[in-house]
């Protein structure tokens, strides 16, 4: 199978892909890393000079940067701790014999399909809205003052959009690897005089770790770069109570119009990006290993 | 200690019933075989004692104990599993310990027991490894390691050495019986091999569609077989069945005869033949002869006959071992 000739051809016919894979990647990445060296400001047309590296130290002093890694950095924590204990609580439920079973599972996955824009304005407005919202109703009803959210507890709020969006991938990743988990096994440690807790922790807890690596690995990637619900619902704010990286990049080249200053900070997120990609896999990618 | 009884016992799944009532006694110290058939409701029976399933009707005692109703954990039984269930992600020697932990002993009194089970199934080589790493006899006696440890008053063995190649089957099959004369434990075993049934048993239970057939040991069963059955079930290659004028010729509706008490000559006999299909296992030879309107009778010789296919032959059955049978299918002694 694997001769010379066939390998040489399986290169020859896989390098347009590459080719272009390279190039999506390449020219995008080289273009930002240029810009990053320019005082590009697009409120100064036709003023572009090289600078060197003072976009880099405006941007790494620049107080909002802190805050915007450490809101990050519990955006992804925090977001990845509800929906990976959450998911396995709910896998745990779904993977019951109940009726309507088939129903169930396929609204367990809806939110999964509900872009993060809308889902966004749907809590904001409907849900924690702290006049109109269901919350505030809620409060009212119990005689309580109703808590707005999104001033009072921006980063929350938004963790807990996020969470939901992505709760029904845990959960569904997390099932499928419930179900493979052989009977016989569960049978065993029943017999071996296992209660229901020890089971879960000492059967099910391990099986599941590997299909938890995934959801971790994942879910990271996206969550590194949420937007769109910052965009919609607080706009970073109040102050940058709610900013994370990536809309601290945004609202740097499109809010101030420094563009060279945002592509500066758009290589340190992908800097930053790869460090917790290389701790992630480092400390749970091992897990993966069979 | 380990004694073992069923009254009346039954089990349905939902409007189809398994097993229907039943009734059983095991002895403290018996080596008893379940054996049948696949489908037969052996693993179920199996599992009705073990506690896995609940029982529809009928009560089981076990150790002079009700436990019908009791868990699994409660009733002190320790089972062997088909797929031997290991727990993958822990060591040999967490798969031993985690019963003694479950039970909340020490970690010295753990460790010694875990020690001295892994002397008693020479464990000792790979003790740190996982059950990933392991070959399938390996891996047979972590799970038997498993169930010793806890010192339960009886052993269930599911089908234990069906994932097995055929020479690791009999040395695991010596090893369980050896453990049974050290341990003097209650075992039961289910199988559906008859081999396994005849080598290891005291008492072998052979089961059809849930109903018990026959209760006997070894070798009653293979000399008095209760019925036709029974007769066809137990030995190897099987029972040949005659019906029709020559069984009348000895007051039955059918005769039985078995491959080992045919003898077979090229000159004359009772029954005449064509010589069909030969398998030469070089101590034994089984052919298998066309005898026209009695059927195709199946005959052991003890070494090589030299015969060819399509050549006539004569059978001669020894009349002492002749089994007879009624319109019903069962034994007339």
């Amino acid at each position: 199978m694997a001769t010379t000739h066939s390998r040489s051809a399986a290169r020859l016919m896989i390098s347009p892909a590459v080719l272009l894979l390279l190039a999506w990647m390449i020219i995008p990445l080289a273009m930002t890393l240029y810009f990053s060296t320019l005082r590009y400001n697009l409120l100064m047309p036709g003023m572009e000079e090289f600078i060197g590296f003072d976009n880099y130290r405006y941007f790494l002093t620049d107080p909002a940067f802190y805050a915007a890694f450490q809101n990050t950095l519990l955006l992804v924590v925090g977001v990845l701790l509800i929906t990976v204990i959450g998911g396995v609580l709910l896998a745990l439920l779904l993977d019951q014999e109940f009726w309507g079973q088939g129903i169930v599972r396929i609204l367990a996955i809806a939110p999964f399909f509900v872009m993060p824009t809308v889902s966004a304005l749907v809590w904001k407005n409907m849900f924690m809205n702290p006049v109109n919202g269901l919350f505030a109703h809620i409060a009212k009803g119990l005689g309580l003052q109703p808590y707005d959210f999104l001033a009072h507890a921006p980063l929350f709020s938004i963790v807990l959009m996020v969470s939901w969006t992505w709760l029904p991938f845990a959960t569904l990743i997390l099932l499928t690897a419930l179900q493979s988990l052989d009977r016989e096994q569960i049978e065993a440690a029943e017999m071996d005089g296992a209660g229901a807790f020890s089971r879960f922790f000492y059967i099910v807890v391990p099986h599941l770790s590997r299909a938890a690596t995934v959801v971790v690995l994942i879910e990271t990637i996206f969550l590194l770069s949420v937007f769109a619900e910052i965009l919609v619902t607080t706009n970073g704010g109040p102050g940058y109570a709610s900013t994370n990286i990536t809309y601290l990049v945004y609202a740097q080249s499109l809010l101030q119009f420094d563009v060279g200053g945002g592509a500066a900070g758009g290589i340190v997120a992908v800097v930053l990006a790869n460090i917790v990609a290389i701790f992630l896999m480092r400390m749970i990618g091992k897990n993966l290993d069979a | 200690m380990g004694s073992i009884t069923l009254k009346q016992v039954t089990k349905a799944f939902g409007p189809k019933e398994v097993i229907p009532p039943l009734d059983l006694d095991i002895h403290d110290g018996e080596f008893v075989v379940f054996v049948g058939p696949s489908g037969c409701g052996k693993s179920t029976l199996l599992r009705l004692i073990a506690g896995l399933e609940d029982v529809t009707s009928g009560s089981i005692v076990i150790d002079g104990k009700e436990a019908t109703d009791a868990a699994p954990a409660k009733r002190g039984l320790a089972m062997v599993f088909q797929s031997y269930a290991l727990y993958p992600h822990m060591s040999v020697r967490k798969n031993i310990a985690f019963p003694l932990k479950m039970a909340k002993l020490s970690q010295a009194e753990i460790d010694a027991k875990v020690e001295n089970a892994a002397r008693i199934l020479n464990l000792a080589d790979y003790i740190d490894r996982r059950p990933g790493q392991l070959s399938g006899g390996q891996r047979q006696r972590v799970a038997i390691g498993r169930a010793i440890v806890r010192e339960p008053a009886a052993f269930l063995f599911d089908e234990p050495l069906s994932n097995l190649d055929a020479a690791l089957r009999v040395t695991m099959r010596q090893e369980i019986s050896e453990l049974h004369q050290s341990l003097a434990t209650t075992m039961i075993y289910v199988t559906h091999d008859q081999v396994e049934a005849m080598t290891m048993a005291d008492k072998i239970v052979v089961l059809h569609d849930g109903y018990i057939e026959q209760v006997g040991a070894p070798l009653e069963l293979y000399e008095r077989p209760r019925n036709m059955f029974v007769a066809g079930f137990i030995g190897s290659p099987k029972m040949n069945f005659v019906e029709g004028p020559e069984a009348a010729k000895h007051d039955a509706h059918t005769i039985g005869i078995r491959p080992e008490h045919l003898t077979i000559s090229t000159e004359s006999g009772s029954w005449e033949g064509k010589v069909g299909l030969a398998e030469h296992l070089g101590s034994d030879t089984f052919l298998k002869v066309d005898c026209g309107p009695l059927g195709e009778m199946t005959v052991r010789v003890v070494g090589e006959l030299g015969v060819k296919a399509g050549q006539t032959v004569w059978l001669t059955p020894d009349p002492s071992k002749l089994h007879r049978f009624d319109g019903k299918g069962l034994s007339i002694f």
